[in-house]
């Protein structure tokens, strides 16, 4: 008789959380490496749910901006922390979209129960950041190492230009246009007509949701403090969209329309931000086992790009990618864009969860571009990041993932069941999208 | 904080300083390690009646201590106990006398002098006044002893927790309590199967647990078997996670005077446990302040802390099925609840508060699957929080006592640990201090 393996998929769980307070770059955390952040969150998630000593299936983070150092980034944090030197943990990068794509890739694992639990996570600093060698130095430095003799290196070193002395530091641009994030998502923002004033109700809502939700002590099981910050630095509870209104525009200054039509200011725009996030993810056994509470259930997750550099100017912008990837997430789980309890659209821009609502509900582009031949329709915006999201909290690239899936995994718990749909936007001109259910 | 101080006196040339101009000369405590005997030295047992009950020779030697039956020249005693329950008349006080005083001198560093009496209960006026006079027996010998010696009187109105009392007051677990009576009552309190693990099984939670007594008990609890949860204020998390890591515990963020405490705190028990065997209301706060200067706020956050949490608490899990039969409930005293602070009106209020509430819950803790609730209540403990005090006043605090020094952190975790315990059953509604007889309040 001829063996056969069958597989059975299983839902994964998620049980909760743990983020670090997000801060300013170069406030609090500006001597903190990736590396003392990321372990910092695992030990607060390990002191939550007890897991000292326990060998977590797998551990998967990632940090956008690394230094070289961190090659095993979330390997060491691990070892470094309380959890199982056993637990084996590897590091993935996906831009802005780093969190939830390892969220994505152990629930995977564990629905093919390949592991019964796992953590996954993202960290980031523009505080402590690599900088690297100018490219002329770096290239003159490797020709002298690779030289044999003392004169052959001394020859390589008379190739030495005193600009290449200039380190690098790296930039929040994309390296085919040559344009910042801001400058791309500016094009976007004009291109579909997102008014001034939307944009600052937007973020005014998201530091208002966010310190309602700090007061009524949401974040007590999801944040544990960092030297010394206990809640988000750039957390502004009494920004007013009269205050925001006064701020002058920083991006989208030299597009036609001048500053005059400028709508992006630093406040309706994310900060940079240091910080890390993980989240536990198992399956129903492992949760019970342990007596661990089920928040709610990891359905399905969705990536989707855009040809942001030869495509279309309004709709292949370059946060647009989630636009795209919600429907296919929703066409496969016979869902519609209504059937959701709450909205988690990841604030990179106000404009860009603006453009990305506005793009659902154009009949036009949804059937020239989605295929569809309806618009997805409109969504309760009340229903929309509840209890704020990146404009107050802080956007640190990879840790924004972690952040979401958990606050949200609890919003439904609390809820007494629903269902979330999460929507990231990634440099690259990419998009993570996913379905939380319970 | 180190007490330079004692360190300093326990030195060779210190402590010929000392001797020669008269200053207090505090011993270094003798404190329970793992493996360690009991005791230092053998033990004498005496009684009123003049023969020693063989149970309490029984439960002694179970407790692993050497129980000399005769004695012979030159003997060094680990402990001195007597059995006094007997006394009936002021006559009989003649006994104690006798079999202390020739054997004092011969008593061991940190060693042990125990009292067996009965409480006053009313029914004979002349039977009372000489039961009641042990107190004062014990008190005053306990403030004669040095070196680290201490004398404790243990109220035995029934012999459930005798054995676990004399593993307790014996050891170097008590090393802070001296000058204590102490009612042994009826109960139920089984011995562990392992007086090293004698938590084991258990469910325990600490508040205040992020520093100081509370990071203590909660390590003493784990140390003991209990598997412990921490709580404290979100804002104390990173030291409260780095608690928990260290213990192998769980961290909850529970601000305890918070309206929605008790019904957060039973959801948590509710998700994460299987019931909680052990409470320790830890967290409390001071803000110091003369009654005639005191602020609204400065009142009313160290009575919503320190006195209304345990109260509302309690009560909530009174009214629950989530505290197991059994359970045990240890709160937070202090000696200034006995004996006032210049400063302290509101801590002293809910000091003393907490005496009265432990006392007036027993009978509902007892009718709750024969749970008991007792206080501890600690005299001058070197924490941050005893850190903010003036460096003159806190050395003179530290010196104020029989023993001459500040008690650690972990000398009231030992108490409390030992209060958790299901042999401690037979204890129920007191305030065990743990001040190392201290003159003053803390
Ligand atoms: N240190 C002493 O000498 C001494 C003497 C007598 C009694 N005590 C009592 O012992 C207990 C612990 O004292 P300590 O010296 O360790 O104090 P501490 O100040 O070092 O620690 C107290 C802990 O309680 C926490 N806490 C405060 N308010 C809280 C709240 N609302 N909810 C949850 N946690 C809260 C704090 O964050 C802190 O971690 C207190 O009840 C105190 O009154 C101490």
């Amino acid at each position: 008789m001829e063996k056969k393996v069958t597989v059975k998929t299983r839902r994964a769980a998620i049980v909760g959380g743990n983020r670090i307070p997000f801060a300013r770059s170069n406030g609090k955390y500006s001597h903190a490496s990736n590396q003392d952040m990321l372990t910092a969150a695992i030990d607060g998630l390990v002191a939550r749910f007890g897991l000292q000593g326990e060998q977590v299936g797998e551990v998967a983070a990632g940090a956008v901006l690394k230094h070289s150092r961190d090659f095993n980034l979330t390997r060491e944090s691990v070892l470094g922390s309380t959890l199982a030197p056993t637990t084996p943990a590897y590091d993935v990068q996906q831009a802005c979209g780093t969190g939830l794509e390892t969220a994505i890739l152990v629930a995977n694992k564990i629905a093919l129960g390949q592991i019964d639990s796992a953590i996954a996570g993202g960290v980031d600093t523009t505080s402590d950041a690599p900088i690297a060698v100018n490219e002329g130095l770096r290239e003159v430095l490797l020709d002298v190492n690779r030289a044999k003799s003392v004169p052959d290196r001394l020859k390589a070193l008379t190739g030495l230009r005193p600009n290449q002395l200039v380190p690098t530091i790296p930039q929040n641009s994309e390296p085919r246009t040559g344009l910042s994030m801001g400058e791309h998502q500016a094009i976007t923002t004009q291109e579909w007509g997102i008014s001034r004033e939307a944009q600052d109700e937007l973020a005014a809502a998201s530091h208002r949701h966010l310190a309602a939700a700090y007061d009524r002590g949401f974040f007590d099981d999801l944040v544990t403090p960092f030297l010394g910050l206990t809640r988000d630095q750039n957390l502004r509870p009494d920004t007013t969209v009269e205050k925001l209104s006064k701020l002058a525009p920083v991006f989208g200054t030299r597009l036609p329309g001048g500053v005059e039509g400028a709508t992006m200011t630093a406040a309706n725009s994310t900060p940079l931000t240091d910080g890390a996030s993980v989240v536990l993810l198992a399956s129903d056994e492992w949760a019970a086992e342990h007596k661990l509470p089920v928040l709610a259930h990891f359905v399905d997750g969705e990536t989707a790009a855009v040809d942001y550099v030869h495509g279309d100017r309004k709709a292949d912008g370059l946060l647009m990618a989630p636009v795209y990837a919600v429907p296919r997430l929703l066409a496969r789980n016979g869902l519609t864009l209504q059937d959701f309890d709450f909205y988690e659209i990841h604030e990179a821009f106000a404009s860009t969860v603006l453009t990305t609502l506005k793009a659902w509900e154009d009949a036009e582009f949804c059937k020239q571009y989605l295929g569809l031949d309806a618009p997805l329709g409109s969504i309760d915006r009340a229903k929309l990041n509840v209890n704020g999201s990146s404009l107050a909290a802080g956007h640190p690239f990879a840790a924004t993932g972690g952040r979401i899936v958990a606050s949200l995994a609890k919003m439904i718990h609390e809820n007494g069941g629903g269902r979330g749909l999460i929507s990231i936007c990634a440099a690259g001109g990419q998009g993570v999208v996913a379905i939380l259910e319970a | 904080m180190s007490d330079r101080y004692l360190n300093l006196v326990n030195s060779p040339l210190g402590s010929a300083v000392a001797t020669r101009v008269g200053l207090p000369k505090p011993a270094v405590l003798r404190r329970y390690k793992s493996g360690d005997p009991i005791l230092p030295g053998p033990v004498l047992i005496g009684a009123t009646t003049g023969r020693v009950k063989a149970s309490l020779i029984k439960l002694v030697t179970a407790a692993g201590a050497d129980v000399r039956a005769a004695e012979t020249e030159g003997d060094r005693w680990g402990a001195l106990i007597f059995d006094a329950t007997a006394v009936a008349t002021p006559a009989d006080l003649a006994g104690i006398r006798e079999f202390f005083s020739g054997r004092l001198r011969s008593l061991l560093p940190s060693g042990r002098v125990l009292v067996l009496g009965r409480a006053a209960d009313g029914a004979d006026i002349t039977v009372d006044a000489t039961r009641q006079a042990l107190d004062g027996i014990v008190r005053s010998l306990a403030k004669e002893l040095q070196r680290g010696s201490t004398a404790n009187l243990l109220l035995v109105e029934d012999e459930a927790s005798l054995g676990s009392a004399l593993r307790f007051f014996l050891s170097g677990k008590s090393a802070y309590v001296d000058g204590q009576p102490l009612v042994l009552g009826a109960g139920v309190a089984p011995a562990p199967k392992d007086w090293d693990q004698p938590l084991a099984g258990k469910t325990a939670l600490v508040t205040g647990a992020a520093r100081g007594i509370g990071a203590a008990i909660a390590a003493v609890l784990a140390r003991d078997g209990a598997r412990v949860i921490v709580a404290d204020l979100q804002q104390a998390g990173e030291a409260l996670a780095k608690v928990a890591n260290r213990i192998g515990g769980t961290a909850l963020h529970l601000d305890v005077a918070a309206p929605t405490a008790p019904e957060k705190l039973l959801t948590y028990l509710q998700a994460q446990t299987d019931g909680l065997d052990i409470l320790v209301h830890n967290a409390g706060i001071t803000r110091d302040k003369l009654l005639a200067n005191m602020k609204p706020e400065q009142w009313d956050s160290v009575i919503a802390v320190n006195l209304q949490s345990q109260l509302s608490i309690n009560a909530a899990l009174l009214g629950s099925s989530l505290l197991r039969d059994q359970g045990r409930v240890v709160c937070l005293s202090s000696t200034t609840g006995f004996s006032g602070n210049r400063g302290q009106t509101n801590y002293g209020a809910t000091k003393s508060g907490v005496i009265g509430l432990v006392r007036s819950s027993a009978a509902a803790f007892a009718a709750h699957g024969d749970s008991t609730i007792n206080a501890v209540a600690p005299g001058f403990i070197d924490t941050e929080m005893t850190a903010k005090m003036p460096l003159a006043t806190r050395e003179v605090a530290r010196r104020l006592s029989s023993l001459q020094q500040a008690g650690l952190p972990i000398d009231v975790a030992e108490a409390i640990s030992w209060l958790a315990s299901p042999g401690a059953g037979g204890v129920n509604g007191q305030t065990l201090r743990v001040c190392g007889q201290n003159l003053v309040g803390a």
